[in-house]
């Protein structure tokens, strides 16, 4: 009996020697950073030119002065804006695209190269893309150009200087960018749904839209939540194509300037006390949103 | 025996070929030994100081794209460009360790430029060493203009940097709108038309008439505005507002809204569609290395290839640009650094090469009253006109006391604060307080109310 025991738990210990070096980065470059970014968030520590301010204690100082600052909440509501703009058009694409190739009455033709080609832009940098669409969508753009020529638009219209058309651009390109990935993640769903509940359905008479709705939907949930928690989090942490977009300014009136980019500001005189505190409250934010959206989405499954 | 007396020989004649060998070698130490390390690293953010020693610097060999030598001493060029202040950055993370650095990692030289000049030369900070512990006098640097001097001293009067530049600047006008719309392209009747802002409005009005833009973008006024203030950006820790930057908002709005000028950023691909004729853009305001370096004379559909600028004072003097040669604290070749220093901001000959090579407004003022003088300064670019006297005029007048450490961080954020207000996105109040906003996360200890 006893020696039974011990050969288990000496086979138990590979379980622990292969998580050695998953451990060993987790606690390097994740943990260490993470817990050195909430120490640093209680302390007045910046760069002024050459000199170096602080590191002076200041308690919760730096949180006081994020959230009566008052832009806070604009810039989280910039950064939803933004997302939603990017992900409902993504999900509906992305949904229409994976019911397509997945039905195998429709048998479509190439979809390996549909495949590869809409995750393409996803490949890209984002950095490169949004460089991209700024020159394309500039002043004296090949677009503004085009839309001239064809008579749609009178004069040059200043993509950068409206809100509606900067959120959108940045939107757009979210979009662009991910439905792709999104796709592929929503037919590996669809495709582990039983072909028996589609039959069953067809002989019930279910019509190819009531399948959609009533059969494919609610068993996608699970990896529906998941590619929806993903893309919040990848939402609330959009930085780059805005960031180029905008040249850094977030312009008009700050009106696309993100979390993370607020963040960056702050790094320009190396300020890590508000920098850290910015960076605790997206932490316990993202938490949150996260919470909400699991307990809204899943409630059969909590149950 | 006769073995014995072969071996003793050959190592007489072994030792003989050995030892001059050895003695020179010890020669060749010794004067080296003079010149310190062999390494010279310098920091440098574009290619412009590269080619002006490529070109100037006795001696100067080029082996690759960044790096030369300099007689047994190998120059490595450390590039790091401007943009999103990384230039800055990197200086900041490698000039305050530079003392205990190994030897051939040493930062040698570094240049700025005027707009943050005030952090690298500060007493404290002490990263640039004073051009006197390098043995360079007041007397060697005597022909240089006041205000390259004065930017880069520090609080207790000690100099920092040297400058070959003096770089102030006028109004560059298409010569071809000129004669179109103010019937002459004689600098001297244009700046009738753009003698103060009042003139200098109104030629906009009739500019727009013939179908010109007055400038590509309200960022070309700025620095005419921001060099003629009469208060610094930040005075005991507060960001104040001075009266001719709000004249620049003022003047910029209404001209906007007339459709006179735009709204572009400065180096975009909208503001140089100016440098050709098709752009319809009737001035820049500029320096002369500007339309030399940047407005595309290389090209020979622009403007400036064809010799259609003219240059003039404009409204208001003022200067733009400017690069400082600092000797880095810690540097191992003190000797050769001084000698780059002498040649290129002192040497006559070596500034006049500049000035008519590179059409640089060099920092000596005999060598601009020489070009001045006679046709030796005549420039191609501005379809052979004279600028120097002007420009020399322009150098004696500068005026750097009213500038801060902070002019470079306020400079960029006010322009682009006040974008929105021109583009009709929000009032002057919001702009202002975005701008206050923006200063506040860049500067955390200033104070703006």
């Amino acid at each position: 009996m006893k020696k039974k025991k011990s050969v288990v738990s000496r086979y138990n210990r590979w379980g622990y020697i292969f998580l050695i070096p998953f451990a060993v980065v987790f606690v390097i470059f994740q943990l260490i950073p993470l817990v050195t970014t909430i120490y640093n968030s209680f302390f007045e520590n910046y760069m002024s030119g050459l000199k170096k301010v602080g590191p002076n204690f200041v308690g919760l100082a730096n949180y006081g002065k994020l959230l009566t600052g008052g832009d806070l909440g604009k810039y989280f509501g910039n950064t939803m804006i933004m997302w939603i703009l990017g992900f409902v058009p993504q999900i509906v694409l992305s949904l229409l695209l994976s019911a397509w190739f997945t039905n195998p009455q429709l048998r479509l033709k190439g979809q390996r190269f549909f495949k590869t080609v809409i995750y393409l832009p996803n490949l890209i940098m984002a950095a490169a893309f949004s460089m991209l669409f700024f020159t394309l969508f500039s002043k004296g753009g090949p677009v503004n150009s085009i839309l001239i020529s064809m008579h749609i638009f009178k004069d040059k219209y200043d993509f950068m200087a409206h809100i509606g058309s900067v959120r959108g651009l940045v939107g757009f390109m979210n979009c662009l960018m991910w439905f792709g990935n999104t796709t592929i993640l929503l037919m590996a769903g669809m495709m582990g749904i039983p072909d028996s509940l589609y039959e069953a359905a067809e002989v019930d008479g279910a019509t190819p839209g009531q399948i959609f709705w009533k059969v494919t939907l609610p068993l996608l949930k699970p990896i529906f939540i998941y590619v929806l928690i993903t893309s919040l989090i990848g939402g609330l942490q959009m930085f780059d194509v805005p960031q180029i977009l905008t040249n850094g300014s977030g312009d008009p009136m700050r009106s696309s300037m993100t979390l993370i980019m607020y963040l960056n500001k702050h790094l320009y005189s190396k300020n890590f006390g508000m920098a850290g505190a910015l960076s605790v409250m997206l932490l316990i934010l993202t938490g949150i949103l996260s919470a909400i959206v699991f307990r809204v989405t899943a409630k059969d499954e909590v149950q | 025996m006769k073995k014995r007396m072969m071996a003793l020989v050959s190592l007489v004649l072994a030792g003989a070929m050995v030892l001059p060998t050895a003695a020179f070698a010890g020669e060749t130490e010794a004067a080296a030994g003079a010149d310190e390390g062999k390494v010279l690293n310098i920091e440098v953010w574009n290619e412009e100081f590269k080619s002006r020693i490529t070109d100037h610097y006795p001696g100067y060999e080029a082996t690759d794209d960044t790096h030369g030598k300099i007689g047994d001493v190998t120059v490595n060029w450390i590039i790091t460009p401007s943009d999103d202040n990384a230039y800055q950055n990197n200086l900041d993370t490698v000039l305050p360790g530079n003392v205990d650095a190994a030897a051939d990692d040493k930062v040698d030289i570094f240049l700025i430029e005027a707009d943050y000049a005030l952090k690298y030369v500060d007493a404290d900070a002490n990263v640039a060493m004073p051009l006197k512990d390098l043995g360079i006098t007041d007397e060697d640097l005597s022909k240089q203009y006041q205000y390259t001097k004065d930017i880069v001293t520090d609080a207790n009067g000690d100099l920092r940097a040297a400058s070959w530049q003096a770089c102030s600047a006028g109004l560059i006008y298409n010569r071809e709108a000129a004669k179109e719309v103010l019937g002459s392209d004689d600098p001297a009747e244009v700046q009738k038309a753009v003698a103060d802002w009042a003139a200098y409005n109104e030629t906009a009005a009739k500019m727009k008439e013939a179908g010109y833009l007055m400038t590509s973008t309200v960022n070309d006024t700025y620095r005419v505005y921001s060099n003629n203030v009469t208060t610094p950006w930040v005075v005991d820790g507060k960001v104040t507002l001075d009266d001719n930057i709000k004249k620049w908002v003022d003047d910029s709005k209404a001209q906007v809204d007339a459709g006179e000028t735009t709204t572009a950023d400065l180096w975009s691909d909208d503001w140089s569609k100016g440098f050709y004729p098709d752009g319809k853009v009737f001035c820049y305001f500029g320096p002369a290395w500007l339309i030399n370096f940047s407005m595309h004379a290389d090209d020979e559909k622009s403007i400036a290839a064809q010799g259609g600028w003219g240059l003039t004072t404009g409204p208001q003097g003022f200067f733009w640009g400017g690069t400082w040669i600092c000797a880095a604290q810690g540097t191992d070749n003190p000797t050769l650094v001084k000698d780059i220093i002498l040649t290129m901001t002192t040497n006559d000959d070596v500034m006049k090469d500049i000035a008519q090579k590179d059409s640089d407004c060099v920092n000596n003022k005999d060598v601009l009253a020489a070009l001045a003088a006679d046709e030796s300064g005549n420039l191609a670019v501005l379809g052979g006109q004279n600028p120097y006297e002007a420009l020399a005029a322009g150098a004696e007048n500068v005026d750097m006391s009213k500038t801060s450490p902070y002019d470079q961080g306020c400079n960029e954020e006010f322009q682009g604060a006040m974008k929105n207000y021109f583009d009709g996105n929000a009032s002057y109040d919001d702009a202002l307080a975005q701008f206050k906003t923006a200063i506040v996360e860049k500067y955390p200890e200033l104070t703006t109310d």
